[in-house]
């Protein structure tokens, strides 16, 4: 029981900041625009969001930086692929490039030191109960906010007008434009959501995942929430069954490291990036008939006036 | 009033000629407030960048050596992004290229093997890079699974690979429990070109490679269709090309290239196969595939520049005690200005004055 409940416990903290990033470049791909550099703007928020939590002692300003740090990543992919016509894909990848040598910068002063990490949630009386206490009432902050995070998203794509008109965008931008809305600002405003999402979900790494900052920790994780995207076929439902299934994955190859089974842990840490081109392929596969991806994704617009 | 972008009618050749100037201009205006605020020398920071690697001959085969896998993989990468293929995991065929090699020169270590112990290790490593990169050209051909996102999985995929041959079956016995193969023999060893210099052989080969490439793409049809089905899709259906064919054959052909550098790297400059073998070769080759405008010869000055660029990180490291990642820093904020200035190609700013009827809904 105690090991169901720290497995349940470990699965749930691997797979929060997928879970963030991935509403984010959700909301992102929702209006037509694919932003590659996830991995650069996580990166850059678990610096700024380790180096607000180190220099003020709270893990909530802590927060904040990685979220305005993502935020600010993102508005120069904006300047880039919106203002500026920019190909999306190698914009994207500038992004990430200039973000794993900026987060070295910033968190070159901060390697080796320590915070204490995010409180857990604790109600006397409720977190206490076997297997499902701490699951339920005993997570950190970051864990209750992804799933009101995505539970947001999902009611504002399909149940406000500002969504319909987002998803419009997404699908067909030219026909947004001629009934008159603004194309560009609301690209603009999507990828600055995603770049803040991004950037809070870097700063879980070292606020609540483990309580220090070293070099390249997001560790492939951005394109693992951009897989996550295309796994989740665009809806917020799938993509929470995808995030708690990936960070399954990663729990799980730890555990099998863990009880010493015969294979290299080299193998096993490979799993989670070899389960992401198969369930790339099986999906793409299965979705022969008709693609489910934005219509407009990453293509550019100039308004014609 | 607000700025806008607007299509020109004509792509602009002035500014495709001096748009790679630009941004190298740009980039080091940015870098000397970077220098700034990190509280060091504008000047002898650049100074140690930009000038310095090239006052000494040592330096200069150094930055060669540099150079040499950066062009070798950017020519290949340029094939793929021509035809509209995203290969962005070269760095992934580069390891597994440099593993392949290797282990031929493993599996001969200490045996009376000849001289056919390196054109073997050559081969091998370009057969595997480009079987490694045909898995994310062929998920994306058979299944419409993205290339970008496979085949930079596979990059985590090869790094951990390579990591496990070395600590574990090819460690060399002799080598204090580093993670490292014993040193290649004579025979698996790329040959110096001058004695006691660093140039070697591979720098030979790369030139070769853009020769190569130049007269695939400006000569031959298959230059031309690669440049057809990226540049205009529609057209190259009616002309019959076959744009699935082109995404096997230019990843194929990138992976290739990207092994060979791999094992080039590893029997050459290194001596051994060890992890960190490449401080992101794979990576950087992207920015200097776009500071090239995807053009042979254009690849390898923007290789050279790169290069220039590592040499002097780790001079200006030293020296000035400035972090390394300032280089990564500075190669990302290279390839924004490269991306931005090509824009000015095929569009300007404009100036408009929106009056009544415009005003609605232009953002």
């Amino acid at each position: 029981m105690e090991l169901v409940e720290a497995i349940i416990l470990a699965v749930l903290a691997a797979s929060t900041p997928l879970l963030i990033a991935a509403t984010g470049e959700l909301v992102t791909e929702r209006s037509g625009v694919l932003n590659l550099g996830v991995e650069g703007m996580m990166i850059v928020g678990a610096a700024c969001g380790f180096a607000g939590a180190w220099l003020t002692g709270s893990i909530f300003i802590g927060a904040l930086f990685g979220i305005v740090a993502g935020t600010l990543m993102s508005l120069i992919f904006a300047l880039m692929a919106l203002g500026l016509a920019v190909n999306q894909v190698a914009t994207g990848l500038a992004l990430t490039i200039l973000g794993i040598g900026l987060s070295g910068l910033i968190g070159a002063g901060f390697v080796g030191e320590r915070i204490t990490p995010a409180v857990h949630l604790a109600i006397p009386g409720l977190t206490g109960i076997p297997l499902i206490g701490r699951v339920l009432f005993g997570e950190d902050a970051f864990v209750y906010f992804s799933i009101a995070l995505i539970i947001g998203v999902w009611w504002f794509l399909y149940r406000t007008r500002a969504g319909l008109i987002l998803r419009a965008c997404g699908d067909n931008h030219v026909s947004a434009h001629a009934l008159g809305y603004p194309v560009l600002r609301i690209r603009t405003f999507a990828v600055m959501f995603g770049g803040a999402c991004a950037g809070l979900a870097g700063a879980y790494l070292p606020l609540a995942y483990t309580p220090f900052f070293i070099p390249g920790m997001t560790a492939g994780r951005g394109w693992i929430a951009l897989a996550l995207v295309v796994f989740s076929s665009w809806r917020p439902g799938r993509l929470v069954v995808g995030a708690y299934l990936f960070g399954a994955v990663t729990i799980l190859q730890l555990h099998a490291q863990g009880w010493g089974v015969g294979i290299p842990s080299q193998f096993m840490s490979a799993l989670p990036y070899l389960a992401t081109v198969i369930v790339l392929v099986l999906l793409s596969r299965a979705r022969t008939g008709g693609s489910t991806a934005p219509a407009a994704l990453g293509t550019v617009f100039v308004p014609d006036r | 009033m607000q700025l806008v972008l607007e299509k020109r009618a004509e792509r602009s050749n002035t500014i495709a000629l001096v748009s790679p100037l630009i941004a190298i201009g740009l980039t080091i205006v940015t870098m000397t407030v970077l220098f700034a605020i990190l509280g060091k020398n504008p000047l002898l920071a650049l100074h140690a960048y930009f000038i310095a690697p090239l006052t000494d001959s040592y330096s200069l085969q150094e930055i060669a050596v540099k150079a040499t896998p950066l062009v070798m993989i950017a020519i290949g990468l340029s094939l793929c992004y021509l035809a509209n293929a995203w290969n962005i995991g070269a760095e992934g065929q580069f390891l597994i290229g440099a593993v392949a090699g290797s282990w031929i020169a493993v599996k001969t270590q200490g045996t009376d093997a000849g001289a056919w112990v390196l054109p073997a290790m050559l081969v091998l490593a370009a057969a595997a890079g480009a079987l490694y990169a045909l898995i994310p050209a062929i998920c994306k051909v058979k299944f419409g699974a993205s290339e970008i996102l496979t085949s930079l999985m596979l990059v985590y995929v090869a790094d951990l690979f390579l990591d496990y041959l070395v600590r574990g079956p090819w460690r060399d016995p002799q080598g204090f429990n580093f993670p490292t193969t014993a040193e290649f023999d004579p025979v698996a060893t790329v040959p110096l070109l001058i004695e006691g210099g660093r140039l070697h052989l591979g720098s030979i080969i790369a030139l070769l490679v853009v020769a190569a490439a130049a007269i695939l793409l400006g000569r031959t049809i298959k230059g031309f269709e690669i440049r057809v089905v990226g540049a205009a899709p529609r057209a190259a259906r009616f002309g019959g090309f076959n744009a699935n064919q082109l995404i096997i054959l230019t990843f194929a052909v990138s992976g290739a290239l990207a092994g060979l550098a791999g094992i080039i790297e590893v029997a050459g400059p290194v001596g051994h196969l060890q992890p960190g073998i490449s401080p992101g070769y794979g990576f950087t080759a992207i920015i200097v595939a776009f500071l090239g405008r995807l053009n042979p010869l254009g690849i390898l000055i923007a290789g050279l520049f790169l290069a220039l660029t590592f040499i002097g990180g780790e001079q200006a490291q030293i020296a000035m005690k400035i972090p390394l990642d300032v280089t990564k820093v500075f190669q990302g904020i290279l390839l924004f200005y490269v991306l931005a200035c090509d824009s000015l190609i095929l569009y300007r700013f404009k100036l408009v004055f929106p009056n009544r009827q415009v005003a609605r809904g232009t953002g």
